[in-house]
């Protein structure tokens, strides 16, 4: 008989089951992983050394180009840690539309992982059910910041501007009748809440419609029921943070234990999982989606019945309205010292966090009292997650691996920074 | 705002209490405390922070490098580099931030904790790579983020923004040529620190 050997396998950096651009260098004994070293950075751009050289208010938008797929969770844990140092107060509209669009993205990235995680372990159909849904979300992000993705809506102080009155409507075209563009209109005629009201009162169905198709299905649960198991002490020792972490039956939220903006205002469960397998947390994820709803749905009842301002009326850090600023001298200024200089923060440093989708996404900030960061440094989940690749992997089938790398929630926007 | 259940008055007196002589100092600022050790004492100082039953830190969130040479425009007198961990405690809910001075400015050297958070595996190996801080203990220090066969650490304060090398593909020899950066570096906004109080802020 032949002699057997270990030997290597080079998956990715060109490989769809890779989320990007993975590079996993994985030493086989037959098909069961001996050891598993990922081999990252081939994303990496250097934001935080790019941030030491622009404004504060110039980095915003690398926010959102690190996880691009739950972009305003980004932005804000970049704004709080900036409110932190100046120590200003965000008005409390702001913070109800923070929280919803916060949650809007939870949705987003959630179904986003459901989508390519599904569609790694055999099921295309949901990769297809997912997007329709984030289509309506991104039409959300469009109608209050005038970009479907890279929203750079969150401001230090605030948000950039109020939740518009009409929702942007689908034209007639060659290839769509007026009476189908009249269908797809039919929740656009009110305002930007009514919209997100309307979709609030769908989704539900909407995750429904995914658990019949993925949880009690006997494909779905062989490729991860008992998969990457992590006990909670490993857990915690391996730096897990979010449904990583609650998936291993650890009740850890930050939106719960150390709430920022409104979080203690509004009603919701955190979801627990028990034996911390990759079914585990896909069941914590999914149930986080409906939680997600529920938070929305009480921010839109909130925001109608309060009317505010949405930005601070500190204009040292945040401009003031347009229209003022072509009769005021002092708002003139205030605008062109804003968009040039930016906004000088006081020497010290913060820590700010946030639950991210994907688990804990802090920025830690440096400031030496110039109007450009002195460091910054980003907290990425997905990267402490990826470390712990070669542990969970070890063991497990080739085919397992890829149900791993989709339990992880990667995107190495983050990653690799 | 962030804000943490215990009071950080009473975090702060814990970690005081709890690290004793091992602390340079212990500080709160912004509801955030700030522990800086000594490198020697490092090691023996993080593991208390994780097993002492007033801190229980239990998670190692971050670690990072971070250089100091530039700090607020000044020559800087003390050590250039420091890493700087943040610990998350999840029973008892509470954070700390531990900074650590390189005491070698031309070999940064620092002991890993990779023996009492696996966290710090790759945060260390990023530090590394990014600040050149070698970590005493850690068993797999290769670069993480930058280029296979890359020179120099890009964080540090005197490496350029553009870097020292940009890379083409070459049609002729058919192979990805290295060569050095042929763009000015150009900063559009200058950097600048203000005096104290300037136009009524803070």
């Amino acid at each position: 008989m032949a002699e057997i050997k270990n030997y290597s396998l080079n998956l990715g950096p060109q490989h769809p089951a890779a989320h990007g651009v993975l590079r996993l260098v994985l030493e086989l004994d037959g098909e069961v992983v001996q050891r598993a070293d990922p081999h990252i950075g081939l994303l990496h751009r250097g934001t935080e050394k790019l941030a030491e050289h622009k404004t504060f208010l110039q980095s915003l938008p690398y926010m959102d180009r690190l996880d691009y797929v739950s972009m305003m969770c980004n932005e804000h844990a970049y704004c709080l840690a900036i409110e932190k140092l100046l120590g200003i107060e965000v008005p409390l509209r702001a913070q109800y539309i923070r929280v919803m669009f916060s949650e809007i993205t939870r949705l987003l990235n959630h179904l986003m992982w459901l989508g390519s995680h599904g569609n790694d372990c055999g099921s295309s159909t949901i990769l297809i059910y997912t997007f329709r849904e984030r289509e309506d979300l991104f039409d959300m992000y469009e109608a209050v910041s005038g970009a479907r993705m890279h929203a750079a809506y969150f401001r230090p102080g605030g948000v950039y501007r109020d939740l518009p009155d009409s929702m942007p409507q689908h034209q007639e075209s060659r290839i769509r009748s007026a009476k189908a563009v009249q269908e797809r209109n039919a929740n656009r005629q009110g305002s930007l809440l009514d919209f997100i009201e309307d979709f609030t009162r769908r989704f539900p169905g909407y995750v429904d419609e995914y658990e019949t198709l993925l949880t009690d299905n006997r494909i779905w649960k062989q490729r991860t029921v008992g998969i990457g198991v992590v006990t909670p002490e490993r857990a915690l020792n391996l730096g897990m943070t979010g449904p990583m972490l609650r998936g291993s039956g650890i009740a850890w939220d930050l939106r719960k234990t150390q709430p920022y903006e409104v979080y203690d205002r509004v009603d919701f469960d955190i979801p627990l999982g028990k034996t911390g397998d990759c079914y585990d947390r896909y069941l914590v994820r999914v149930q986080e989606m409906r939680e997600s709803n529920r938070i929305i749905k009480q921010c839109v009842d909130w925001l109608r019945a309060n009317p505010g301002p949405v930005i601070t009326d500190n204009h040292k850090v945040a401009p003031p309205a347009r229209d003022r600023m072509k009769f005021g001298m002092e708002d003139l200024i205030h605008h062109f010292k804003l968009f040039s200089e930016g906004f000088h923060v006081p020497e010290g440093e913060a820590y700010a966090a946030v639950e991210h989708p994907k688990g804990e996404f802090g920025i830690y900030l440096v400031s030496d009292g110039a109007n450009k960061p002195y460091r910054m440094k980003i907290r990425a989940p997905g990267f402490a997650h990826l470390a712990t690749m070669d542990e969970m992997a070890r063991g497990h089938m080739l085919a397992d691996v890829i149900a791993i790398i989709g339990t992880m929630d990667i995107v190495f926007g983050e990653i690799d920074r | 705002m962030t804000s943490v259940a215990i009071r950080p008055e009473e975090l702060r007196d814990h970690i005081a209490q709890a690290l004793g002589a091992l602390a340079r100092s212990v500080t709160l600022a912004r509801g955030e405390v700030t522990v800086v050790v000594a490198a020697d004492q490092y090691l023996q100082a993080m593991q208390l922070l994780r097993d002492a039953p007033t801190c229980r830190f239990e998670q190692l969130i971050d670690l990072c490098g971070l250089d100091y040479s530039a700090y607020a425009d000044r020559v800087n007198e003390g050590p250039r580099y420091a890493v700087v961990s943040h610990l998350l405690s999840v029973s008892l809910n509470q954070r700390v931030r531990v900074r650590v001075f390189c005491p070698q400015d031309d070999m940064p050297v620092v002991a890993s904790v990779t023996g009492l958070w696996a966290s710090a595996a790759w945060f260390e190996r990023e530090a590394f790579d990014l600040f050149g801080i070698v970590f005493e203990g850690h068993n797999d220090l290769r670069r993480i983020l930058t280029d296979y066969g890359f020179i120099g650490h890009p964080f540090r304060k005197d490496f350029p923004l553009s870097g020292h090398v940009e890379m083409r593909y070459d049609a002729d020899q058919r192979r990805v040529m290295y060569e050095p950066v042929s763009i000015e570096p150009r900063e559009i906004t200058p950097r600048i620190i203000r005096e104290e109080n300037y136009g009524g802020l803070h």
